[in-house]
């Protein structure tokens, strides 16, 4: 085994985390610090852009183990999911067994539904035996799919096999480590639930958003990044129809940085406000008075923490 | 050591009593994962036996919140707990309040108003079940404001027959079909391999189609009043027929059903729907329910081609501007929006009022909704994409 084995408690969780740059608040570490050790599935919730998908990067990064990503998508079924034969060499195969005159039926069936013509996608990819240890798993967006999709993979994570008619079942001899995520744009039926550890993953408060901040865009200046956090952090409590996740306080940031701002202004936040806010009617409810006003109570804010 | 573990087990043995009394569906199998989480993460901080327990009981969001009052007042003193269970559970079975809220008395009367009244008459009622030609006809035409409790009896009981016709959207999903489009390699590869791959017998995939989530939105308020109970049993035998129904009731504030309706009988469903709302036969608030609907609901139950049901008169006290925007919100994140209207009986009924006229241009369909006949011809349209007859247009037109 090349890749490091699993942390033995919570408080290493959050070191492995926080050396790949990801900041998670203690909830999250125990969370997953229990699925690690119970070899359970984790099923993360929350808004778009909160860091869901990243932490299966992270895990996958620093355990060293494969990444194995399915993005799930609406009429998802088995063929792209688990398995697909190669029809064209079993085609092939067949004709040339035709050539060379072998009549046995048996044998040819055999031979063509075979390992050989087995082209193998993420969830039996998943469970297969790696050199560097069970990979990661990371079943994304589970609620884009279907019921039925979500009735398959229950057998999928309760014992972490599949059925082939033709080959029979294989069985992965260790578990995956499995993260599941939702952007909850349906419900999740509670059978599927019932097998993982649950997790809402929320908009961090403002200490760790700016840890998050500098973690991830280290030439920052200061003054700004505790500007973009409460400004952020303001705009959250606003009456919106999609408030701006973690993502895009980076992404914010980032484009400030490229501008060259040093100090936000309202003329500067209303012209990249397209960055931070992904609806029409939430822009225009942001119109310049509300982020002037805005602005104004988080630099004072600001002001009165120095 | 064994002991105090001993009695770690027993604490949280009890504690999942306390959840599942509080409303957090808890089986003996997490029990077990809660022991097992425990012991693998150990006992350190009060912060992380909380997280390792919230880790293995909570399975939804809203949970959190029932948790963590569980899990502080549980964890301070035992003897709090029975406190806790009747405080937050007013409908705790065998657990009833001391003095019913006025709002439930309401929901009481509003409910089961005709009830009592039934009972008395259960053998006029058999023989309504058997009604002549005639008779059915004047059921089937007869408002529903103005039915004796017999009647509406009878037209429950028509309600339950409804047989709906499946709508069906087609999905991204193949199943076999012999006139499908694409050759299904897998199958007809098998088939030809017990012809030895000598003859080749094509088989086919088309695309499956599915019944779409409905989602209804029923207006509870006084002026509804008349109507809320037969909606409500219409929307249960809707439910029952199909697996993906949503239903909110509305009246000031809003409140999902969808559970309580899950029930299979009816009267056991409008119970539990009844035990639910506070707001009964109040005022009517649309743009604030539509508005808390576009934001809470809207993104987790009109996914996969949703039809909405909003069923209300439109007579809004709040303010028209933010209905026309909420209103309109609704219709771009719903596939169809159909606006059942009950005063739309009336023949000479006309766009008038503030709520209507703000509405109107934002439904994709707006049908009456009054008695068994209209019934019947809606869910005769669920199945029909097109809205002949009654595209909101039309009285549009005939305001200007």
């Amino acid at each position: 085994m090349t890749g490091k084995p699993v942390p033995t408690s919570i408080d290493s969780t959050l070191d492995l985390l926080a050396k790949a740059g990801y900041i998670a608040d203690r909830s999250l570490a125990t969370v997953l610090f229990l699925a690690l050790r119970m070899g359970r599935p984790l099923f993360l919730e929350g808004e778009a852009g909160v860091g869901k998908t990243e932490i299966a990067k992270v895990l996958s990064a620093t355990l060293g183990r494969r990444l194995i990503r399915l993005q799930c998508y609406e009429g998802l079924d088995v063929a792209a999911a688990v398995y697909e034969w190669n029809y064209a060499a079993q085609m092939i195969s067949i004709r040339l067994g035709e050539a060379e005159g072998t009549s046995d039926r048996e044998r040819l069936e055999h031979d063509v539904f075979s390992e050989r013509y087995l082209i193998k996608r993420p969830l039996l990819q998943a469970l297969e035996p790696h050199p560097e240890g069970p990979p990661v798993l990371l079943i994304d967006e589970i609620d884009r799919t279907d019921e039925a999709f979500e009735a398959f993979l229950l057998e999928v994570l309760a014992d972490f096999q599949v059925t082939i008619p033709e080959l029979g079942t294989v069985k992965a001899a260790h578990a995956p480590i499995v993260v599941v995520t939702s952007n909850r744009t349906r419900e999740v039926h509670d059978a599927l639930k019932r097998r993982c550890l649950y997790h809402w993953v929320g908009y961090p408060n403002a200490e760790r958003e700016l840890v998050i901040l500098r973690a991830k865009l280290p030439g920052i200046a200061k003054k700004l990044s505790e500007q973009v956090v409460a400004f952020v952090q303001g705009l959250r409590k606003e009456d919106l129809f999609k408030s701006p996740g973690v993502a895009e306080t980076l992404d914010w940031a980032g484009a400030l940085t490229e501008l060259d701002v040093v100090a936000l202004d309202p003329a500067t936040v209303s012209d990249t406000l397209g960055v931070l806010l992904k609806y029409q009617d939430d822009i225009a409810r942001m119109d310049g008075t509300k982020v002037k006003k805005l602005l104004d109570e988080v630099k004072s804010e600001l002001r009165a923490a120095e | 050591m064994t002991e105090s573990q001993g009695r770690l087990a027993e604490n949280i043995l009890y504690f999942a009593r306390a959840l599942r009394a509080a409303g957090i569906p808890v089986g003996p199998g997490s029990v077990l994962d809660a022991l097992a989480a425990v012991q693998t993460a150990g006992v350190g901080t009060r912060e992380d036996f909380y997280w390792t327990l919230h880790a293995v009981f909570v399975k939804r969001h809203e949970h959190s919140v029932l948790f963590d009052q569980a899990f502080r007042i549980f964890f301070r003193k035992r003897a709090y707990i029975e406190k806790l269970i009747a405080s937050m559970m007013p409908q705790a079975p065998g657990q009833q309040p001391q003095a019913p809220k006025p709002g439930a008395q309401r929901v009481q009367e509003a409910l089961f108003a005709g009830l009592k009244e039934l009972e008395q008459k259960k053998s006029e009622v058999e023989i309504d079940a058997r009604l002549t030609v005639s008779d059915r006809e004047v059921l089937q035409k007869k408002d529903f404001a103005q039915m004796s409790a017999a009647e509406i009896a009878a037209a429950k009981q028509a309600i339950a027959r409804l047989r709906l016709p499946l709508d069906e959207i087609r999905t991204r999903r193949l199943a076999p079909n012999r006139r499908g489009h694409l050759i299904d390699i897998r199958r007809t590869l098998r088939a030809s391999m017990k012809a030895g791959g000598a003859v080749i017998d094509l088989k086919y995939l088309g695309p499956k189609s599915k019944a779409p989530p409905i989602v209804a939105l029923l207006d509870i308020s006084g002026s509804m009043s008349q109507y809320t109970r037969l909606f409500l049993h219409f929307l249960h035998a809707v439910t029952d027929a199909r697996k993906r129904v949503h239903t909110f009731l509305f009246g000031t504030r809003l409140t999902n059903v969808t559970r309580a309706l899950r029930e299979k009988d009816p009267d056991e469903a409008l119970a539990a729907c009844s035990a639910h709302v506070a707001d009964w036969s109040g005022g009517t608030r649309i743009a604030t329910s539509l508005h808390v609907f576009n934001r809470q609901w809207a993104r987790r139950v009109l996914g996969q081609g949703a039809v909405v049901l909003l069923i209300t008169d439109g007579l809004e006290r709040d303010g028209e501007d933010t209905l026309a925007f909420e209103i309109d919100r609704l219709h771009r994140s719903a596939r169809r929006l159909i606006w059942l209207n009950p005063l739309l009986r009336f023949e000479g009924f006309e766009a008038k009022a503030k709520g209507v006229k703000a509405m109107l241009p934002h439904v994709d369909e707006l049908r009456p909704i009054h008695n068994l006949e209209s019934m019947i011809e809606l869910v005769r349209a669920l199945s029909a994409m097109s809205a002949k007859g009654y595209d909101p247009k039309t009285m549009m037109r005939k305001v200007a």
